[in-house]
């Protein structure tokens, strides 16, 4: 199952040379083999998976042929899902048990995708690393003794070990293209409401978006076509038209306008980091891309903003957890979910709420402005996905501070509700290195001619990590 | 006059009668269900849910806001209200804090004057708690039922100087969620929850407010707010004769013992961390919108009682009966209609339903005019026929004659009586004591 894509198993599933099954029991055991060295998934759902290659054998037999028809993914644990454990990495959800399907699950189960397992997170979706999560650290494959990057740590890691074709996750500020870039894989946070949000576990409810990570930016595409829509259920998705994702995806570079804003290449992006992005930058320019320095002046406030809003709408949305009616009660929150809480009713409360929510959301909106102004000069944006290589596990947990200041480059985005891809570019000592390609506003389609574009010329994808055979 | 002015202001909760409910497709027609059994992920509050608006209940807060004279906000939102209740199932309420749908209208009452409405706001309602004893335990049940069912908030000024005006307006207020057709107001379904903010002034500048208020939270009948204000005018009252501010705080209303007793004072008061709800995008309406609303809306009671005096030519007092209910309304306008072909007039239809307090859901339009024809008849056909039968009668009951002359006027019924058996037909009972009282007259 080496470097398998969901392209070339789609095409072995149409020709009868491998079943659902056999891929999905190949999956389980690459999962049973190494989940325990690496802690990617929680909850491993064989027996579902098993009847639903089956079901899926059978439509295949019957001639059809949907893209995700017996294809097998996996899901971040903050995906709602009938009658299967969804724990959020939280003991506070420990037991707790699915009641429905979020909006996504209910499209993916549609298409005819086998779900192998729910994946490991930094509980609640707070953290960089993995490493808040209550059911232990997620391991970086490429050198175990690294963090994988977070909040969705179980999924980059479970595509990049051929644990699962493809796996969802959730970006609210960088939690999707930090730990895609740090494992490998292509990962997409969307156009803000491009995907529904219906079912997945809110952590700050005007920056979560849903999205998902492949090992090839055509799977990503092709991904995306299926869980993009408005759906009635999330008041937040638009009636904006979802286009084949990968029909237009080879359209190339040439005459593309590429923004580099100055803002992000700066004091305290590793050197190396900084040049493989520019090498990287030469390769568009040489394929015909032109590019263009722009300046998105208020970058520097970002990451402020970021942590009012982001805790103001946690303590919220996690007021509901009480063990009251499910559920272990509040002293089984952790430590980041405490301080979370905490900072978010201080910014909301009386006497505090001017001079900090209500600011935070001033300067919001001139992040919005420094975007819309930047595109429109440029189609798309590219920038590191993060300033640093993944860092050695229990490198930052005693500083949290230096743990929120990883999402310096990828929070902007969920602020502003943009789409952001992030794309393997390279190793820098063994370890991965992703760049970031920004767009406006509903371009994924753009996003993905790019990010193939460098792609199908660089197959950095196509490095995997070496794991132990036998523990 | 008293050196105290009383200051009044009320908080209306009115519950909409939409189909579904506020943020999701649950039925929320919850009256006397199974509990529990109108309940989905997204009234229970589970885990990823997310509140769909009701665009019907929306369109029906702000037809109360422009019955209620309201500037419409064209850029509104909806707010998160944050506190812990067992019966609050997400740990908030969706509601909304700085810009409610209505604002700055007024309710004009009988006698003309002009009381402000402040605001008029969308929210959820709660579910429900209920204290039982569960196999010998002391228990606490959660019924989500009534869980964001969609409830309306009217707040007005502090325009109110007594109970009396306060019973008028909530009178008013009902009416008019009546005659919009939005909620059925039924009291005892608790529909509507009433809470009356009250202090004493001693300053002749009214528009000073007095640095204290007592708020009484929902109480379920108009004679309760009427006795808890005048509970509470006392009781403050004697505090500040003895030299004392009441404290600010909320009070609760024990029918039983007809007083009101604390139930938080200001310190314990909840800081509710409004902001923004990010689950539901702002509502924008376009000026075209909220006319079109505003066409929309039904002609209101007293506006309708008026036109009945011009249009009808019935007495203010008679149109005023039949305005009370807008289903009544309409039957009297439709049976006028119908009595023109058959000679019977408005006046005649009016008193019709008044005097003989018709229920008007059971009498066809048909049956009421042919009635109304019928008895006519005895009128305008038989006036002699009746002088005879009269002078018979009286002159068979001399002492009932007698007595009646001697004052003891209640016999006039049993004369009436020995008439009708005489014609031995259905004639109108108030014709022939006319009749009698007038052959009568000294």
């Amino acid at each position: 199952m080496n470097n398998l894509t969901i392209t070339q198993a789609r095409k072995d599933l149409d020709e009868k040379k491998i079943s659902s099954l056999e891929l999905t029991k190949s999956y389980l055991e690459t999962i049973k083999k190494h989940n325990q060295e690496l802690n990617a998934f929680i909850t491993i759902t064989e027996k579902e998976a098993i009847v639903q290659a089956e079901s899926a054998d059978l439509r295949i037999a019957k001639g059809q042929s949907t893209p995700l028809l017996g294809i097998p993914v996996a899901l971040k644990d903050l995906y709602m899902t009938k009658g299967i454990r969804t724990t959020a990495g939280s003991k506070v959800l420990e037991n707790y048990m699915g009641q429905y399907d979020a909006t996504t699950v209910m499209l993916l189960k549609e298409a005819g995708a086998v779900i192998v397992g729910k994946t490991n997170l930094d509980a609640w979706a707070h953290g960089s690393s993995g490493e808040n999560s209550d059911f232990g650290p997620t391991k970086n494959p490429y050198k175990t003794e690294y963090v994988p990057g977070g909040s969705s740590s179980g999924s980059p890691v479970a595509v990049a070990t051929e644990m699962t074709l493809a796996a969802s996750g959730t970006d609210t500020g960088g939690s999707i293209r930090l730990p895609a870039s740090f494992c490998n894989v292509v990962g997409l946070k969307p156009t803000y409401g491009r995907v529904s949000r219906y079912g997945v576990i809110a952590m700050a409810s005007s920056l979560d978006s849903i999205g998902h990570f492949t090992k090839t930016v055509e799977d990503n595409a092709m991904y995306l076509s299926i869980t993009a829509g408005s759906y009635p259920m999330d008041a937040t998705t638009p009636p904006v038209a979802v286009p084949q994702y990968t029909k237009n995806i080879n359209a190339g570079v040439k005459g593309l306008k590429i923004g580099v804003p100055k803002e992000y290449f700066i004091e305290g992006l590793d050197p190396q980091i900084k040049s493989m992005t520019e090498k990287t930058l030469g390769w568009y320019e040489e394929q015909g891309a032109q590019l263009v320095e722009i300046s998105l002046p208020h970058t520097s406030y970002a990451i402020e903003v970021y942590y009012i809003i982001q805790t103001a709408e946690v303590s919220s949305n996690l007021a509901r957890y009480t063990g009251v009616r499910f559920g272990h009660d509040r002293t089984f929150f952790g430590d980041e979910a405490k301080r979370r809480i905490m900072l978010g009713t201080y910014v909301l409360s009386a006497g505090y709420y001017d001079a900090y929510y209500k600011k935070a959301m001033q300067v919001r909106t001139l992040l919005k402005q420094d975007f819309e102004e930047a595109f429109k000069k440029v189609d798309v944006i590219i920038t590191p996905a993060s300033p640093t290589l993944p860092w050695k596990l229990g490198e930052k947990t005693a500083d949290p501070l230096a743990m929120y200041l990883s999402d310096i480059f990828t929070v902007h985005a969920n602020l502003v509700g943009v789409p952001g891809l992030s794309v393997p570019m390279g190793f820098i000592d063994g370890l991965p290195v992703g760049m970031q390609i920004l767009g406006p506003h509903f371009s994924e389609e753009k996003l993905f001619q790019v990010g193939h574009a460098f792609e199908s010329a660089n197959p950095i994808w196509k490095t995997r990590p070496e794991l132990k055979t036998e523990n | 006059m008293n050196k105290y002015t009383p200051i009044i202001g009320l908080e209306v909760h009115v519950e909409l009668k939409t189909q579904s409910k506020m943020f999701c497709s649950c039925s929320a027609d919850y009256f006397g269900a199974e509990p529990n059994s109108h309940t989905c992920p997204v009234c229970l509050g589970l885990p990823g849910a997310l509140p769909v608006p009701n665009q019907q209940a929306i369109e029906w807060c702000i037809k109360i806001a422009l019955a209620l004279n309201c500037e419409i906000n064209l850029f509104s939102k909806f707010d998160r209200k944050n506190y812990f209740y067992p019966d609050l199932p997400k740990g908030y309420q969706i509601s909304q804090y700085d810009l409610p749908f209505g604002k700055n209208g007024h309710i004009t009452l009988k006698d003309g004057r002009k009381f402000g409405i402040t605001r008029v706001h969308m929210e959820e309602d709660t579910g429900k708690l209920m204290h039982q004893n569960v196999d010998g335990v002391k228990t606490s049940l959660i019924d989500f039922n009534r869980s964001s069912v969609p409830l309306v908030e009217i707040v007005t000024e502090p325009d109110f100087h007594n109970s009396a005006d306060v019973k008028e307006y909530l009178q008013a207020l009902q009416q008019i969620v009546r005659y919009l057709e939005v909620s059925n107001a039924d009291m005892d379904k608790g529909d509507m929850r009433l809470e009356p903010n009250i202090s004493l002034s001693t300053n002749p500048d009214l528009s000073k407010l007095p640095n204290y208020k007592v708020e009484v939270k929902n109480i379920n009948s108009f004679r309760f707010v009427e006795k808890a204000i005048e509970y509470e005018l006392k009781r403050q009252e004697k505090l500040l004769e003895e030299g004392q501010t009441p404290p600010q705080e909320t009070r609760g209303w024990n029918e039983v013992k007809s007083i009101t007793f604390s139930q938080r004072v200001k310190e314990e008061a909840n800081d509710y961390r409004y902001f923004p709800e990010p689950d539901i995008p702002p509502i924008i309406h376009t000026p075209e919108k909220i006319d079109a609303l505003r066409d929309s809306l039904p002609e209101l009671q007293n506006k309708k009682a008026n036109r009945f005096v011009t249009d009808h030519n019935i007495p203010l007092n008679d149109a005023e009966i039949l305005t009370r209910e807008r289903s009544l309304a309409d039957y009297f306008e439709k049976a006028v209609e119908h009595g023109l072909t058959k000679n019977v007039s408005s006046r005649q239809i009016a008193n019709a339903i008044i005097n003989k307090k018709l229920n008007h859901l059971e009498i066809t339009l048909e049956n009421l005019i042919s009635d109304i024809a019928e008895g006519a008849k005895v009128e305008t056909l038989d006036d002699s026929e009746l002088a005879a039968i009269i002078t018979k009668v009286l002159a068979e009951n001399s002492k009932a004659v007698e007595d009646y002359k001697a004052g003891k006027e209640s016999v006039i019924m049993f004369l009436v009586g020995q008439c009708m058996r005489a014609i031995g037909r259905k004639v109108e009972v108030s014709l022939i004591k006319t009749a009698i009282e007038n052959s009568l007259k000294p």
